[in-house]
């Protein structure tokens, strides 16, 4: 399904397409990018995207964002997901880069955001705690000021590559007392701060992924606090928001779906007696993805003439995910009993996987994807947030 | 049709769980999966010496007499703890063919090292054209003399990495799909000719693809009659199946206990997550998984005991029903562990992953929804 493109959209939509098809990085094309690339190879695109003045499409044109319209904006991220680029880094350009340019101070914006954009300071994100998952006002991390700085102690979990970030942007407890949401704050900690531990947390997928951090009496200037103390609520609603938007992920289901089908023609048989369910359910994810995607271009159209999508993320967020669950779920299913292998990790070519190359990361992605029903706001919060304030329940 | 146990197979199962409580913990089961043979021969030993090895085979073959239901009890037991040890191959798939199809001197060969714990045992059907039809194989097996000799290869062979013999079907007539012409080969594992390629499966186990370069096996190790290979492998899959069946169930179990206990400790938004009503209707739904789960075990487990026709389609059908049944189970429980049900670290995965492998061998949900509707 395309959008209705004038000629100047059209002519950007083959501008993007050539300049992945010229400059994507070989390196990059692993089988499974995600997990298989060290932090200078998956650094390698962010840099290209920067030298092209593409790096943050989202990103006003002041702070050096390309000044797209909403439109061009939705060109670009369809074209490089569909193309299977990985995506930058989204806790940087993303998350905490909007975040800087909207509530943080002159300073700090010309401290971070050019960092951000080159690709020099890698960022990770300081928001979930053990008691503190769907309920992320319930964080305890506790910030107290001490002169000039504050002092920092807690424990944040769930925390996505932070074995290569330069930096962690924090919810922190600021004013116990208040209620949860009015007492946090919104802090930039130093990975290199002493009392910054990071301990790897190994999932089901066998990868490395996700991590502790451990904030021991760590120090902090006060001048990395983003904003007013104790409004940190805000600028992380405003921050996830965000995030959730990007789950729709069309373009990945859209590809993985392709191959989904490539892999059912040379696996079932049309005499297998499952060959028509498996027809019957990929026809089904599809129309789901279609219905998707119908629903992504129509949201776009209205915010290119101005409407607030409202709560709008939080349904790509349940679709987007299950559908991608589902593909997952499917492709493991059709390599038959080649989805007994799970690949080693870390991965290597040497190690003996059973079947062909388009098999062996089927199980791990299989494996991988029951997070997106639970990460960025479980899916069952998902649900509470439409029926409040879409439905007003 | 609630079986009463008796009061032997109430001990036979306290006595597992026994053993597997003071040896089987969950990290003592990550560190034998972490160790360079990736499983254990001491808890095997220990396994066999309760007697679980020789509980299900018939008295007069040297065995306990414990038949199917036996079975289902270890297995049922195996699956609350994640066991990897390689009872299901080597008892319910290779001692079950022995027992059925083996001649009396097969038996008694090989049924006592069998029964003591002293042979590991595989069995490898599957090729990469046949998915989960047992007819699609082109090993072959040529007879040449008082010898036959096989060639082909063989895939997802589970615990091969392990066994001292393997059970592996080929053809002496006929081409890949026939219904006929399949017969089967006791193998060792240490054959001349005769290649395994090792890797790690989703559960934390070891199998290997079997590659088979005319390797020459005494015309006496061929097991049961020649060309009836597909009626041995099926009556044999029905077995396994009910074996599957109560390994779900063992897993069901824990999941669903787990999954409740955290509901209830578990505290977000100031209260618990069993608060929710929308999390309450998910448990129990999956209670009455659970229970749909073990009534079909049980009965499939019963109609293998008294030996009730049409046993096959009912097996498929519970395969079907009791795997998706899992799924959804394992599915649901690490949801509601949220990223801890991610985590390695946390047992709940691990159930998941074991589950996931169930509803792969001898055929996914699908497959045996399929073959029940084509058997009405």
């Amino acid at each position: 399904m395309e959008l209705k493109l004038s000629k100047e959209d059209a002519a950007f939509r083959d501008e993007v397409r050539a300049f992945i098809a010229e400059n994507y990085p070989a390196e990059m094309r692993v089988p499974n990018p995600e997990t298989d690339l060290t932090k200078e190879q998956s650094l390698l695109w962010h840099r290209i995207l920067y030298r092209k003045g593409w790096i943050a499409p989202l990103w006003p044109k002041e702070y050096g964002g390309p000044g797209w319209s909403i439109t061009q904006r939705f060109i670009f991220e369809q074209e490089t997901s569909r193309a299977g680029t990985l995506p930058p880094l989204a806790f940087s350009v993303t998350m905490v880069g909007p975040v800087i340019y909207t509530f943080g101070n002159a300073a700090q914006k010309a401290r971070f955001l050019p960092r951000i954009l080159s690709g020099e300071d890698w960022w990770c994100q300081g928001y979930s705690e053990p008691g503190a998952g769907s309920d992320l006002a319930a964080v305890r991390t506790r910030a107290v000021r001490d002169g000039d700085h504050y002092v920092v102690n807690g424990h944040k979990t769930w925390t996505t590559l932070a074995q290569h970030a330069d930096w962690i942007f924090c919810l922190v407890r600021t004013d116990p007392a208040a209620k949860p949401q009015a007492g946090i704050s919104f802090l930039l900690i130093d990975m290199k701060t002493p009392g910054v531990t990071v301990r790897p947390i190994i999932t089901i997928d066998g990868s490395h992924e996700v991590n502790d951090v451990f904030l021991e009496d760590v120090r902090v200037p006060v001048e990395n606090l983003i904003g007013e103390e104790n409004k940190g609520w805000t600028y992380a609603k405003f921050l996830l928001g965000n995030e959730r938007t990007s789950m729709a992920g069309i373009g990945r289901s859209t590809r993985y779906l392709q191959r989904l089908k490539q892999i059912v023609k040379s696996e079932i048989a049309e005499d297998d007696p499952t060959y028509r369910d498996f027809i019957r359910e990929i026809a089904r994810v599809e129309l789901d993805l279609l219905a998707l995607e119908a629903t992504e271009l129509r949201i776009v159209a209205q915010m290119a003439r101005g409407i607030d999508p409202g709560p709008a993320a939080s349904l790509f967020k349940i679709r987007g995910t299950e559908i991608f669950q589902r593909i997952t779920e499917l492709t493991h299913q059709a390599i038959g009993n080649d989805g007994l292998a799970l690949r080693e990790q870390p991965s290597s070519a040497n190690r003996f996987m059973p079947g062909p190359d388009y098999g062996h990361t089927a199980t791990e992605k299989y494996l991988n994807a029951r997070k997106l029903s639970i990460y960025g706001g479980s899916n069952e919060i998902q649900h509470n947030i439409i029926a409040k304030a879409v439905l007003g329940l | 049709m609630d079986i009463q146990f008796t009061e032997e197979q109430e001990l036979l199962r306290a006595s597992i769980q026994r053993l597997l409580h003071d040896q089987y913990a969950f990290d003592a089961r990550r560190k034998i999966v972490a160790s360079d043979e990736g499983f254990s021969r001491r808890h095997w030993t220990a396994l066999a010496d309760l007697g679980l090895c020789a509980a299900p085979f018939d008295e007069s073959v040297g065995g306990l007499g414990g038949g199917a239901l036996a079975t289902m009890i270890v297995m049922q037991e195996f699956g609350r703890h994640l066991v990897v040890e390689p009872y299901f191959e080597t008892v319910v798939l290779a001692g079950g063919l022995i027992a059925a199809v083996g001649s009396a001197a097969q038996r008694a060969a090989y049924l006592p090292k069998i029964m003591d714990g002293s042979t590991i045992w595989t069995l490898g059907w599957a090729e990469r054209p046949s998915r989960y039809d047992f007819d699609k194989v082109e090993t072959t097996a040529r007879r040449d003399g008082e010898h036959y000799v096989l060639s082909g290869k063989k895939v997802a062979v589970t615990a091969a990495p392990w066994a001292d013999k393997l059970i592996v079907s080929a053809r002496t007539v006929g081409d890949s799909g026939d219904g006929t012409g399949l017969s089967l080969f006791v193998v060792d594992r240490h054959a001349a000719n005769l290649h395994l390629q090792s890797f790690r499966t989703i559960d934390g186990r070891r199998a290997a693809e079997l590659v088979l370069m005319d390797v020459r096996v005494p015309a006496d190790d061929r097991l049961g009659a020649e060309g009836e290979g597909t009626a041995a492998l099926e009556a044999c899959r029905d077995r396994a199946i009910a074996a599957q069946c109560a390994e779900a169930v063992g897993a069901m179990t824990e999941l669903n206990a787990a999954t409740l206990a955290y509901s209830k400790t578990r505290k977000q938004f100031g209260v618990t997550l069993g608060t929710f009503q929308v999390l309450q209707h998910r448990m129990v739904d999956m209670f009455i998984a659970l229970e749909e789960s073990i009534s079909l075990t049980q009965h499939l487990n019963l109609s293998l005991a008294s030996n009730e026709p049409h046993l096959s389609r009912l097996a498929s059908g519970a395969k079907s029903k009791v795997g998706t049944a899992a799924r959804f189970v394992a599915d649901q429980s690490v949801q509601l562990h949220g990223g801890m049900g991610m985590s390695d670290e946390l047992n709940v995965g691990h159930y998941f992953k074991r589950i996931s492998a169930i509803n792969i061998q001898f055929g996914d949900p699908a497959f045996h929804l399929m073959r029940y509707a084509q058997q009405s």
